[in-house]
């Protein structure tokens, strides 16, 4: 059966249908559990845009959920899915841990920053190149495996944390915290240099990377040589092989700088805000990426706004937990979850109404112009 | 080793082999019908949470199991919806379930019980205790047994094998049951066809949707099973995110099991006794490196699944239909 | 109405979106004869009877089956009115045996034992009765074409079908395979069984028809009994216009040698010898047919020298290189040498469908300077690409001519003659190219195949891999034709005709030319 819709409707309103849908039934959780959904609705606007400094902190958000959510596009676009982005930041930031416990008092920030990037960047490409060889070279199914590495990031951090970068006679199980030239420095101090005045957030350099990045993965999947190659792996196994593209070889392309960009988001929290290494630093972020490429459509510009969303989610939830018992952070987790279900796997689901609807407003211009 | 040691050990396998084997028959059932099945964690993790709260407050086994299962079939018929019927990418639809049963059961949890996301401790008399609750002490098992057959049988029949609770000896029963299903029965038969080439099922006049709808059922109601043993049997609630990946193990051994349920049954008991070994080396001192840190025992379980699924070269034996969705016109 | 037909479709219209696959069709099989259904590709024939045999509903129009009007809403009820439907592709499951395969859907009892040895007694009958011979325990993967093509009409027979209809049966048989098919439908025709035979192949229609209907753009054109008709008469139905398929001769003397493979041999994963001892050499200037039943080796032959498959053992010469096994040819390689590929399964291999055309036109060549730009040539050069794909598309006739459509919203025709333009772009010295007008609509073919004699008049090593005969011997200077993975014979074009090409398809050249009986039917 022919159904075409028009770009816009497929591209921009079909997903917004989506978003929607899942929306009215988390309000339809925080209903069942005895809240109201428009006092929750109304909070989470508040505490995400209200204030400056609000916005602040959704946009430190989104820069996490830019850098995995792009991660996941990148690894899509090869026909890969990468669930790893959990383990591959938490490694990142044992990554940008080690280099910026081991250099922070001997180089200035201007060196130093850059490398904590790479350093974040590769540890997190390392992670992922695990199960991208298992996966290309022993068939190992690389859901299976990345999520096994997100168990193993997970034990080895807390390894790590416990046994040998807590500093003597901490109770907190946290690294030693880092020298300043190895924090990322936040926007309001950057404006406040140059004359502007913002309230104090968590948003940071990061942001501005994480924009960099995505003119980065843009140019790479739709305008560069390798970035061709990838997508016919993606799209057309077979056609790659017959062109002389190496399958194999694109796995690992794909999820290494998938990895890398998921190891970015360690920058944005470990170096960003927290200063130190923690427990569980990365918090589902690696599953939000999904959420956010899926919605994005594993375009940057989608990603982007999709980021801005969730960002409103997670900001506009911490508000609506301080506000209203029995709201908590897994309330956001179940959205998203219902994000992933509605404009992912039940994404064409709805798609046969619009196309009638649409060929029925067609049909009434015709008849009635 | 002492014969109280490998008593233990064969009744540690038993005990972490049973959810596992569940949900990899669960898994098994669906995939073999074609539909992957990546959300056996979350309807486990939710299973789980419906059997703790609905035992706990009614003071019911029974009406925990029926709650678990229901709960568990609910999301296959949901992954069903999207799969089956609107063929949605089968991999994100799991994901997306996993991912609701994460939140929701903790946003649940703290609703109803107000103890930041566990549920009350069930009663002992509601849980799912032993056929034979006095051998769960193997020195019981020794001294009821020995007299008659000697202290390592009695410590590894008695203790290792016949302590169990009924759900453990139920899980190993299910698995001859799905191999008899699949090769004696009728709806066994076509249920492998679908799984290899469902339009020439359609073709022979029998609907896909519905081969595959019985199939999500039947993993429903395992993934029920594989639930209700964590907080009815294994532990005695629910607390957040307690499954553990041990839906994505079960998964790494189907693969491993290529797909068939004796093979797969071996695969499971092999994790279990893997698990039960780990367990005691915990403080345990390795010459020249010094105490094998628990992190690494915890981690085992998933570093195990990396090398299984490492040295098995094998896509080439999934069900030839898996994971495509089935587009009836042509 | 004096006589009930035995299927009547009345009036049967169908849309599917855009496009009128059947408009206002009407068929009517008289009981216990075979009636012939022709039509091209994209005629409608394949959708008329997916609509009889319940895939489908027609927007308007009804079915009668012996006399009564009847809704057949899916294959179920389908099969139970009494029809079975050979399927083109083979609806079997190779991990069953073919016991199993006939069994399921029918079977006689919910516990398995039983229900086969009651399924073996009666198939035991059901074959003695008809002469279709199958080993009923053998695994479907382990069995020949002709033997699963029994198997079909074996499992449409034991379902009750008085009504058969066949799709495109021959399209992977040699043409002794053949002439055993029709020894079968003609004893199933003396049991009182109607037969609908769905082709394209105009010489079977003569052969075994009673009758033939012919459609044309979802329409039928032409009914006729075949007495009144003759292929010459069909074929203009069929395509509406007098159509000129025959030879050209070429004038060029034969050039040096190109490309050049000794002893190759392939073996696949289950250890099946798919090429044994091939070796063959191809010069400038001429077009070599290569024929033989679909499934023999021809389209392995094709991966390995392409270079998308490595040979067990064998060595080539190519462009004044050596390749051997170990260290085999590998796509880029090939193509840096000048060898030019049009893969047999276009849509998989040959183009990327979810790309814009103008980025299908640079698979395989995506990596060359002249499409690469910026400081390192890590960018492609996207002005020049779509200026490339808009010349070929001018150059090859390709409609739409919009380089920006997405490649699966071309017509097959289209999708071909675009993959043609990529390859032939190139100026390769050697063209490898498979089944290049399988699923093209027949203006299009006359193009394809102008566009390969014009390669070969300018010093092309041309490789043409067809299973339709006609297209060998319309083009090729010289046949080779191979079975089982070797090859049988080679012959000059002028030494070349359907009876000694189908001995050699079948390998075996002590056969009778004519129909035999049907006790003579080999394994």
């Amino acid at each position: 059966m022919n159904q075409t819709l028009p770009r816009w409707i497929d591209v921009g309103l079909l997903p917004l249908w989506n978003l929607l849908v899942a929306l009215l039934v988390t309000g339809l959780v925080v209903l069942a559990i005895g809240q109201s959904p428009q006092q929750a609705f109304a909070l989470l606007l508040q505490g995400a845009l209200g204030s400056a400094r609000g916005i602040g902190y959704t946009l430190y958000y989104a820069t996490t959920f830019i850098f995995t959510g792009l991660a996941v596009a990148v690894a899509y676009q090869a026909g890969l899915f990468n669930i790893g982005g959990e383990g591959q930041a938490t490694f990142g930031g044992l990554g940008v841990t080690l280099l910026a416990l081991g250099l922070g008092s001997v180089l200035p920030a201007p060196l130093l920053l850059p490398l904590l990037v790479l350093a974040a960047a590769i540890f997190g490409m390392v992670w992922a190149l695990v199960p991208a060889y298992l996966q290309a070279w022993r068939g190992s199914h690389i859901v299976i495996t990345t999520i096994m590495f997100n168990f193993l990031a997970s034990s080895l951090n807390v390894y790590l944390l416990v046994n040998w970068l807590r500093p003597g006679g901490n109770m907190s199980v946290e690294s030693a915290v880092f020298a300043d030239s190895a924090r990322m420095p936040s926007l309001h101090s950057l404006a406040a240099i140059c004359g502007w005045e913002l309230p104090s957030s968590p948003a940071n350099l990061s942001l501005l990377l994480a924009l960099l990045i995505c003119a980065f993965v843009y140019w790479f999947l739709w305008k560069s040589g390798a970035g061709y190659a990838l997508r016919v792996v993606g799209s057309a196994p077979r056609a790659a092989h017959f062109a002389g593209i190496n399958p194999r070889l694109q796995v690992l392309v794909a999820m290494g700088l998938s990895g890398a960009l998921a190891g970015l988001a360690a920058i944005n929290e470990v170096s960003g805000v927290q200063g130190k290494l923690t427990l569980d630093f990365v918090a589902g972020a690696g599953f939000t990426g999904i959420a956010v490429s899926l919605m994005g459509r594993s375009h940057p510009v989608g990603i982007i706004l999709a980021s801005l969303l969730f960002g409103m989610l997670y900001q506009g939830g911490v508000e609506v937990s301080f506000e209203m018992p029995g709201f908590s952070r897994e309330m956001v987790v179940t959205a998203q979850g219902l994000i992933v279900l509605f404009a992912g796997a039940m994404a064409s689901v709805s798609k046969p109404a619009f196309v009638w609807l649409y060929a029925r407003t067609r049909t009434q211009e015709a008849s009635g112009g | 080793m002492d014969e109280i040691a490998l008593g233990s050990i064969i009744a540690s396998t038993l005990r972490v082999s049973t959810p596992l084997l569940l949900c990899a028959m669960a898994g098994l059932v669906s995939e073999r019908s074609g539909v992957v099945d990546l959300g056996l964690e979350g309807k486990m993790l939710f299973a789980a949470f419906a059997a703790a709260a609905a035992a706990s407050v009614s003071q019911s086994t029974g009406l925990g199991l029926i709650a678990a299962i229901s709960v568990a079939c609910l999301l296959s018929v949901l992954h069903g919806f999207a799969c089956v019927t609107h063929r949605g990418d089968q991999v994100v639809s799991g994901v997306a379930i996993n991912m609701v049963a994460a939140g929701l059961t903790v946003v649940l949890g703290i609703a109803w019980f107000k103890q930041g996301g566990q549920t009350p401790p069930i009663d002992a008399t509601v849980r799912l205790t032993g056929l034979i609750p006095a051998w769960s002490e193997p020195a019981q098992a020794i001294a009821d047994l020995g007299p008659w057959v000697g202290q390592w049988v009695a410590a590894i029949v008695g203790h290792g094998l016949l302590s169990h609770n009924l759900l453990v000896y139920l899980a190993f029963a299910l698995v001859l049951l799905v191999w008899f299903f699949l090769e004696f029965t009728r709806p066994g038969l076509r249920l492998r066809a679908v799984g290899e080439n469902p339009a020439m099922v359609e073709a022979a006049g029998v609907s896909v949707a519905r081969l595959r709808y019985g199939a999500l059922l039947v993993n429903g109601l395992l993934c029920g099973l594989a639930g209700s043993y964590l907080t009815l049997a294994q532990n005695a609630s629910f607390s957040p995110n307690m499954s553990a990946g041990r839906g994505f193990i079960a998964l790494a051994a189907l693969i491993f099991g290529k797909w068939k349920p004796l093979p797969t049954l071996l695969a499971c008991l092999l994790f279990g006794f893997l698990d039960a070994l780990a367990i005691r080396l915990q403080g345990a001192v390795i010459p020249g490196v010094g105490e094998v840190p628990v992190q690494l025992i915890q981690a085992l379980p998933y570093l195990l699944t990396v090398v299984l699924l490492a040295g098995f070269i094998g896509q080439a034996q999934a069900p030839k239909a898996l994971g495509q969705p089935y587009l009836k016109e042509r | 109405m004096t006589t009930d037909f035995a299927v009547r479709l009345c009036n049967i219209s169908k849309r599917f979106g855009a496009v009128q696959a059947n408009d206002g069709v009407t068929l009517e099989v008289v009981p216990g004869a075979v009636h012939g259904l022709v039509g091209e590709n994209g005629a409608g024939k394949s959708t008329l009877m997916a609509i009889l045999y319940g895939y489908y509903q027609a927007d308007s129009g009804h079915i009668e089956v012996a006399g009564r009007p009847v809704q057949i809403a899916d294959s179920e009820q389908a099969i139970a009115l009494g029809l079975g439907l050979v399927h083109q592709h083979f609806m079997l499951v190779d991990t069953l045996s073919c016991l199993d395969n006939v069994m399921l859907g029918a079977e006689p009892g919910f516990f398995l034992p039983t229900a086969s040895r009651k399924t073996r007694q009666r198939l035991g009958l059901l074959m003695q009765e008809t002469g279709l011979q199958v080993r009923l325990d053998v695994l479907v993967s382990e069995l020949p074409v002709g033997e699963l093509q029994r198997l079909e009409i074996l499992k449409a027979l034991y379902r009750g079908a008085r009504i058969l209809i066949l799709d495109e049966p021959t399209a992977v048989l040699t043409p002794q395979e053949t002439l055993q098919l029709f020894e079968t439908l003609r004893r199933l025709k003396a049991l009182g069984t109607t037969i609908i035979l769905i082709t394209h192949k105009l010489k079977e229609v003569m052969s075994l028809c009673d009758a033939v209907t012919v459609m044309r753009a979802g329409r039928v054109v032409k009914t006729c009994a075949i007495a009144d008709t003759s292929p010459e008469d069909l074929a203009e139905a069929m395509v509406g216009r007098k159509v000129n398929l025959g030879r050209q001769q070429s004038n060029l003397a034969l050039g040096e040698i190109r490309l050049s493979a000794q002893g190759l041999k392939l073996v696949n994963a289950n250890a099946v010898t798919t090429l044994a001892d091939v070796s063959l050499q191809l010069r400038a200037g001429e077009i070599v047919g290569l024929a033989g039943v679909s499934g023999n080796g021809q389209s392995e032959l094709l991966e390995v020298l392409s270079g998308m498959l490595a040979p067990t053992q064998g060595r080539l010469q190519l462009g004044g290189s050596q390749f051997d096994a170990n260290a085999w040819l590998d796509p880029a390689s090939a193509r840096d040498l000048k060898l030019a590929h049009v893969p047999e399964d276009r849509q998989a291999c040959g183009m990327v469908m979810g790309f814009p055309a103008w980025e299908t036109a640079a698979l395989g060549y995506h990596e060359q300077t002249q499409l690469r730009t910026g400081r390192f040539g890590l960018s492609m050069n996207q002005p020049l690409m779509r200026e490339q794909t808009a010349a070929m598309q001018q150059r090859f006739d390709v409609r739409p001519r919009d380089v920006e459509l997405g490649s699966s919203k071309f017509s097959g025709g289209n999708q071909q003659k675009l993959i043609l333009a990529r390859e032939i772009a190139q100026s390769p010295t050697v063209l490898l190219v498979g089944q290049p007008t399988r699923g093209v609509d027949i203006g299009a073919i006359e193009f394809i195949h102008q566009q390969l004699r014009a390669l070969r008049d300018a010093g092309c090593a041309v490789l043409l891999v067809s299973s339709e005969l006609d297209e060998i011997l319309t083009l090729a200077d010289r046949v080779i034709v191979m079975n089982g993975g070797r090859i049988t014979g080679e012959l000059a074009i002028d030494e070349c005709d359907e009876t000694r090409l189908g001995l050699l398809m079948a390998a075996q050249a002590d056969l009778p030319e004519q129909a035999q009986s049907a006790e003579a039917m080999p394994a």
